[in-house]
């Protein structure tokens, strides 16, 4: 008699839940070999290399203190206004390079995925984690800038609030990654999403106090709702704004109740996002 | 032997044509049927059977139906058919690439797929690099990968280049060194597909020889999918043929490469005729076949195999002066040589009546593949006069002799290839 032991049993559909983890895991070595690709194969053959992660950033706040801080005269509660903007386009741009490289995973990938099986979760993952490198580049600017002008004698100081930097970073990445799960899901049969996609990323950045500091809406109401309050059930304001407060100590804290909100919807987007990409990962090669 | 893989009525469809709104609307009707009403999904019932002759009558198209069947451990199992019949597609549910639509695959132990050699080669990183890049994609672990980098890299030939980007390596190269990482995989089921037809002959002579090793030293379980019947009549004890998406041959290799050989690649190499149909002014073709000397028209002929040609004709009336001549076309159709009686019949004076005549093609003269023969006969009164002409008349396939392993398996060059005699002598 044979025993019904079998290792691997290929079905048309799994159970919803049925991430295996333990599988994911065994293929640690090559998240880090992709970590590694990813970041060895963006400096090959450039002569500013690394450098353009700072000069991006840097023209990015210039013509942002020229429109906004010039033109229209946004206040920026008090902080230097280069400091005020580098700020969020740090923490910006991490968000939206999450963002633009898992919601690809899909069609960037077709080649890889469509010729051999390991747990496709392993790419956005990875592209995530290799994001940090640029991230912790632009942050390094964020701090020479910031012992600038507390050298030439500008009153800013960090408080407590600084020490939830690695936990905002962790929310970032991981709302990042579960909008990128389910975009790149969703992408790879009906590519109109791309599209309005890449304009919604765009858009999303104004819905986010980047630009302007939170407490500048205050008060306001569009159509009858308190803009307060819309924004901040965008769940990447509270994450911009404690980080802000926390670094620069301007303004007021958001409020625990509104990190506690970003979290847990990063944790329910995550898992949804994990849910929709394994469903997807297993036929997407018959429709990308 | 406990069975390494089980195959359950698996079944694969496809769409036809683009993403369109009606993809959407059946998407919808889908999600309706299923989701809502708790049916069946109403696109799983139709779709057409996979054949590429005629159009298909449906959007939803059979790329792999009702296939059940099991793999021992320890096997070597060949997947052959034409292109399109869906042995790729097999290959790639079970390495999971994507799902089946129906019916489920159970397998024990670890599955290495080799459906591409080299996947996931990033041009600006080192062969040593990609290497492990490679490898981890394949499944391995990095101490895995350390242990056997030295293994690797020797059996790949690339030595002296390993720390040079890929960008810079010939194609070959490339090749030999996804070929060496995946030779190295230590999976307990291995999935090959048609890899071994890259490469020069010295490398698929080591490639074939290392699949060997694998299957027949170390025990695992092997799917092969190849369109050459030598390397797959050398690797494999067992083969299955598919046609259009349906499994209709399974048994022994020999067998069912013999079946494949006859009735797969629309061989026509016996014609007979009631009435007659292939001749005039008193010349009729009754019969004309090819086959190995003494043997069926439904066997194989190889190359090592004299071959026999049978012509059956009646004359209506005497003929003074009658020949018949044939040319032998290889399968791009260009004429290899023309081949007549008419040396030996030529002035023999024909009664009317029935004859025969048999023209023998010695072993080691034709190369293998595929032939066709275009027929014609002459009659000469005072200028020759044509009395039969017909274009591939008859086809053919001659088969490869049985090549040991380690030996050269693709058709060297040339329609012909005979077996000369070579002297050697020492001169100093």
């Amino acid at each position: 008699m044979q025993d019904e032991h079998w290792d691997i049993v290929i079905q048309p559909k799994d159970r919803l839940l049925s991430v295996d983890f333990k599988e994911i895991w065994r293929y640690r070595d090559l998240f880090a070999l992709f970590v590694k690709r990813n970041i060895v194969v963006q400096y090959k053959q450039t002569i500013l290399g690394p450098l353009w992660y700072i000069i991006q950033p840097a023209l990015t706040v210039l013509m942002y203190m020229v429109v906004f801080g010039g033109i229209a005269g946004i206040p920026t509660d008090g902080v230097p206004q280069p400091l005020f903007y580098l700020a969020g386009v740090c923490m910006w741009q991490y968000f939206s390079d999450c963002l633009n490289s898992t919601a690809n995973t899909f069609a960037a990938n077709a080649g890889m995925f469509g010729k051999v099986y390991f747990p496709r979760i392993v790419t956005p993952l990875s592209d995530v984690t290799s994001n940090l490198l640029r991230f912790s580049i632009q942050f390094l600017l964020f701090v020479a800038v910031y012992v600038y002008y507390v050298a030439s004698g500008q009153s800013i100081a960090p408080n407590a609030y600084a020490l939830l930097f690695p936990l905002l970073v962790l929310m970032l990445a991981g709302l990042a990654l579960g909008f990128g799960m389910i975009i790149s899901s969703m992408t790879t049969k009906y590519r109109d999403l791309r599209i309005l996609f890449s304009f919604i990323v765009q858009l999303w950045m104004y819905g986010t106090p980047i630009v302007y500091p939170l407490s500048q809406v205050a008060g306001r109401k569009v159509a009858g709702m308190d803009l307060h309050l819309l924004m901040s059930l965008n769940p990447v304001t509270p994450v911009i704004e404690t980080f802000k407060y926390g670094c620069l100590d301007a303004g007021t804290f958001i409020g625990w109740h509104w990190l506690a909100y970003s979290f847990l919807f990063m944790v329910v987007l995550l898992a949804f996002g994990l849910v929709v990409f394994n469903k997807v990962q297993k036929s997407f090669m018959d429709t990308v | 032997m406990p069975t390494a893989i089980e195959f359950d009525n698996i079944g694969k469809q496809y769409r036809l044509g683009l993403v369109s709104t009606q993809t959407l609307s059946h998407d919808l009707n889908r999600w309706w049927a299923v989701n809502v009403r708790h049916k069946e999904d109403p696109y799983l019932k139709i779709g057409s059977v996979n054949d590429r002759s005629t159009a298909a009558d449906s959007e939803y198209v059979w790329a792999l139906q009702n296939i059940s069947f099991k793999v021992e451990q320890g096997s070597v199992v060949g997947i052959i058919g034409r292109n399109g019949a869906g042995k790729s597609t097999l290959l790639k549910l079970l390495s999971k690439v994507t799902g089946p639509t129906v019916g489920t695959i159970r397998a024990r132990g670890r599955i290495g797929s080799l459906l591409e050699v080299g996947t996931g080669f990033h041009p600006e990183m080192t062969g040593r690099e990609n290497v492990y890049m490679n490898g981890a994609i394949l499944g391995m672990t990095k101490p895995e990968i350390a242990r056997k980098l030295d293994e690797i890299v020797d059996f790949s030939g690339c030595e002296w280049y390993i720390d040079t980007p890929v960008k810079r390596y010939s194609s070959g190269m490339k090749v030999r060194l996804g070929f060496a990482v995946a030779a190295h995989l230590d999976p307990e089921i291995l999935v090959v597909d048609e890899v071994l037809a890259v490469g020069d002959a010295e490398f698929q002579k080591k490639a074939i020889g290392k699949m060997q090793d694998v299957s027949k030293g170390e025990g695992r379980t092997v799917l092969f999918v190849s369109h050459n019947m030598t390397s797959v009549k050398a690797l494999c004890q067992r083969a299955v043929i598919l046609k259009n998406g349906l499994l209709v041959d399974d048994g022994d290799v020999d067998t069912i490469v013999t079946h494949y050989l006859r009735g797969d690649n629309d061989v026509d190499n016996h014609k007979v005729w009631e009435t007659p149909a292939i001749g005039k002014d008193g010349f009729h073709l009754l019969e004309i076949g090819i086959r190995r000397k003494g043997a069926d028209y439904t066997d194989v002929m190889r190359m090592d195999q004299e071959i026999e040609l049978l012509m059956r004709y009646r004359l209506d009336r005497p003929m003074e002066k009658f020949w018949i001549t044939l040319h032998m076309k290889n399968e791009q159709g260009n004429k290899i040589f023309s081949f007549s009686g008419g040396n030996r019949c030529y002035d023999k004076r024909h009664d009317a009546g029935e004859y025969e005549q048999i023209c023998y093609i010695p072993a080691n003269f034709l190369n293998w593949g595929n032939f066709a023969i275009d027929f014609m006969a002459f009659e000469q009164v005072n200028n020759i006069k044509v009395i039969a002409n017909e274009s591939d008349l008859i086809s053919f396939t001659v088969s490869n002799r049985q090549v040991p392993i380690g030996g050269y398996m693709g058709r060297e060059p040339g329609d012909v290839r005979t077996c000369f005699e070579f002297k050697e002598r020492k001169l100093q």
